[in-house]
């Protein structure tokens, strides 16, 4: 092997850790940057403190991102994967195609067009005003297409086997369906959805318009009351020059973090649950 | 056995009409609200530079019989040059580096390490985009605009082409940052496809280059490479779109500059996504409706701008899912 090719490869491999380095240093420096700066100033009661202009805590802003994901993962969840069901299992061969093209360009449409159509469709024109029930619709509508693809491909991935095997004992088609089929995909469907979950428990632009804003906890109703969320916290507050706003917008940033580690570290385990649960039904 | 009708059937068939239905909602919606604005702004709206507002408090005024506050101009070229722009500047960035760390990471690393740094891209992946904004702005613009800008601009040679590299650097505020960001945003989109598309090369085509003499990376240039380069395109464009409909991080560090193109890498900008974030608040304010009707046919240009570099995307995937292998198909 020549000298120059052995420069080569070494140069370009050398390139590759480069690369790796430029990928790992900004992602170090993203989420260090948040946990260097809001540590410092992190206390508890932000936990449990109401905003108070641009002081005080988040604990609206909180509660509003749990109520708004609770209601996606209720909306979009029973959507999608009813959706995912249908796609996986009922569709006839060959057909189809125009009901997925419809999630596929669904799951395409910017947040931010999604959060415009929510305010001059829902907040406007029917109504609704800045409110939890039109967060909530426009967060699903984001998510569905997601959790759908997820349910369908969990569900692709349940080996024939076992649909055989149900057949073959004589259970009727809907019960195997909810006893064996959807029990075995049951991990991956939790997946896309904890996925899908984090995915609007990060969104702002979709929750500007719809959503629209308030300092105080979220209400009771579905229309007519707006719903903070700590995306917000963040938008708004980290070019005030006040120091507590600064340090309001990296405690909600850091609060996010936490719940995106939070709910990723739960994805992987059920990861690894449907693994070991897939490898020990595929041994015959 | 006598098949009955399914509660389940029909319940799901209804969830998966559903999005269907959002989707003709969403089209027909964006196509009634933003009609009155293509009326208007005709086919000016793509490539005129300013945009005006015009005068809220003065007698309304009708074109072709759709009213508009008086003086009213909107040119969405700028915005369309700054989106296609920062993308552009996050998809040069990201593929080439997102390309080497995967193949570092499939043929280098040890196993351990690997799972690390997939787990770091998942984790990236799920960043909410106003923590990158955040980072953006407070922490990489100010770096940015005090150390490298000033280098790049003073170093860049002054011929046609590379003249774009040259002049004020700005605040850290602008089409470089924005593209950075952007960069960061969809490196885990592109890398962890990357690295399972490397990650099912067959090993035995590489072994056979290997025993043929070449050097590692060629085995990776020219057999790795080229198995799963349709895959590897389709990954781009998806993490294309993303960049194309990215609205909050780039809102906060593009420095929102609407009516002008940018003149340098540094200058500040905007983009589709970002003017219609910043704008619907003042849009509101317009009596005539015409500010959130053009809101309307900027949503439009975004989506149309974003369905081609999608079904771009959908048609380079389709051609490598030969590649896929099929998981737990009984047997």
């Amino acid at each position: 092997m020549s000298i120059r090719r052995k420069t080569a490869n070494f140069a370009s491999w050398a390139l590759g850790f480069v690369a790796l380095a430029l990928i790992v240093v900004p992602s170090i420096s993203v989420i260090g940057g948040v946990v260097s700066r809001a540590l410092p100033h992190w206390r508890w009661s932000v936990l449990t403190t109401p905003p108070k202009g641009l002081a005080g805590g988040l604990e609206s802003e909180l509660v509003g991102t749990l109520v708004l994901v609770v209601g996606v993962a209720l909306l979009a969840g029973i959507v999608g994967v009813l959706s995912g069901i249908y796609l996986a299992e009922y569709v006839p061969a060959g057909k189809g195609g125009l009901l997925r093209m419809a999630s596929n360009l669904l799951a395409g449409v910017p947040s931010i067009v999604l959060g415009y159509v929510g305010y001059v469709a829902l907040v406007v024109g029917l109504g609704w005003g800045f409110s939890l029930g039109a967060g909530v619709l426009i967060l699903s509508i984001l998510v569905v297409p997601y959790i759908a693809k997820t349910t369908e491909t969990a569900l692709r991935q349940v080996p024939t086997s076992y649909r055989d095997g149900a057949e073959a004992l004589g259970m009727a088609p809907g019960y195997a369906m909810r006893r064996i089929t959807l029990r075995s995909a049951l991990p991956g469907v939790a997946t896309g959805i904890i996925v899908a979950l984090a995915i609007s428990l990060g969104e702002t632009a979709p929750l500007l318009y719809t959503a629209g804003f308030s300092a105080g906890l979220p209400r009771a109703a579905l229309t007519h009351a707006p719903v903070g969320y700590l995306t917000y916290a963040v938008w708004t507050f980290f070019n005030q020059p006040q120091a507590s706003a600064h340090i309001l917008a990296y405690d909600a940033a850091l609060i996010l973090l936490a719940v995106v580690v939070v709910l990723i570290v739960v994805s992987r385990l059920l990861v690894a649950w449907t693994q070991r649960h897939s490898e020990r039904s595929s041994g015959r | 056995m006598r098949s009955r009708p399914n509660l389940l059937r029909s319940a799901s068939r209804l969830g998966a009409i559903l999005p269907a239905v959002a989707l003709a909602a969403i089209v027909v919606e964006l196509a009634v609200k933003a009609w009155p604005a293509v009326v208007v702004n005709g086919f000016g709206f793509l490539t005129h530079t300013p945009w005006i507002p015009g005068d809220f408090y003065a007698p309304v005024t009708h074109t072709h019989g759709v009213a508009h506050p008086a003086g009213a101009a909107y040119g969405a070229l700028p915005l369309i040059v700054g989106t296609v722009a920062a993308s552009a500047i996050a998809v040069l960035l990201a593929v080439p580096v997102s390309i080497g760390a995967a193949l570092v990471v499939v043929e280098k690393l040890p196993r351990r390490l690997a799972a690390v740094v997939g787990l770091a891209l998942e984790l990236l992946a799920g960043i909410p985009s106003v923590v990158f904004g955040l980072w953006g702005a407070i922490t990489f613009g100010p770096f940015l605009a005090h150390h490298l800008s000033p280098f790049i601009a003073a170093h860049a040679p002054n011929v046609w082409g590379l003249r774009f590299l040259r002049g004020s650097t700005g605040s850290g505020e602008g089409l470089l940052t924005s593209g950075v960001v952007l960069a960061i945003m969809i490196v885990p989109i592109v890398a962890s496809t990357a690295r399972d598309l490397f990650a099912q090369v067959p090993r035995l085509p590489k072994e056979g280059a290997e025993a043929l003499g070449m050097t590692t990376w060629e085995v990776a240039r020219k057999v790795s490479l080229p198995w799963v380069r349709s895959g590897l395109i389709g990954a781009c464009v998806l993490g294309l779109a993303r960049a194309l409909g990215e609205t909050i991080a780039v809102a906060m560090v593009s420095g929102s500059v609407l009516g002008a193109n940018p003149h340098n890498l540094y200058s500040t900008m905007t983009t589709i996504a970002a003017t219609i974030v910043s704008q619907l608040d003042s849009a509101l304010t317009d009596s005539t409706g015409f500010a959130l009707n053009t809101l309307a046919e900027a949503s439009l240009l975004l989506v149309a701008i974003t369905l081609v570099a999608n079904l771009g995307a959908r048609a380079l995937v389709k051609r490598t899912s030969g590649l896929a292998v099929p998981v737990g198909r009984g047997i």
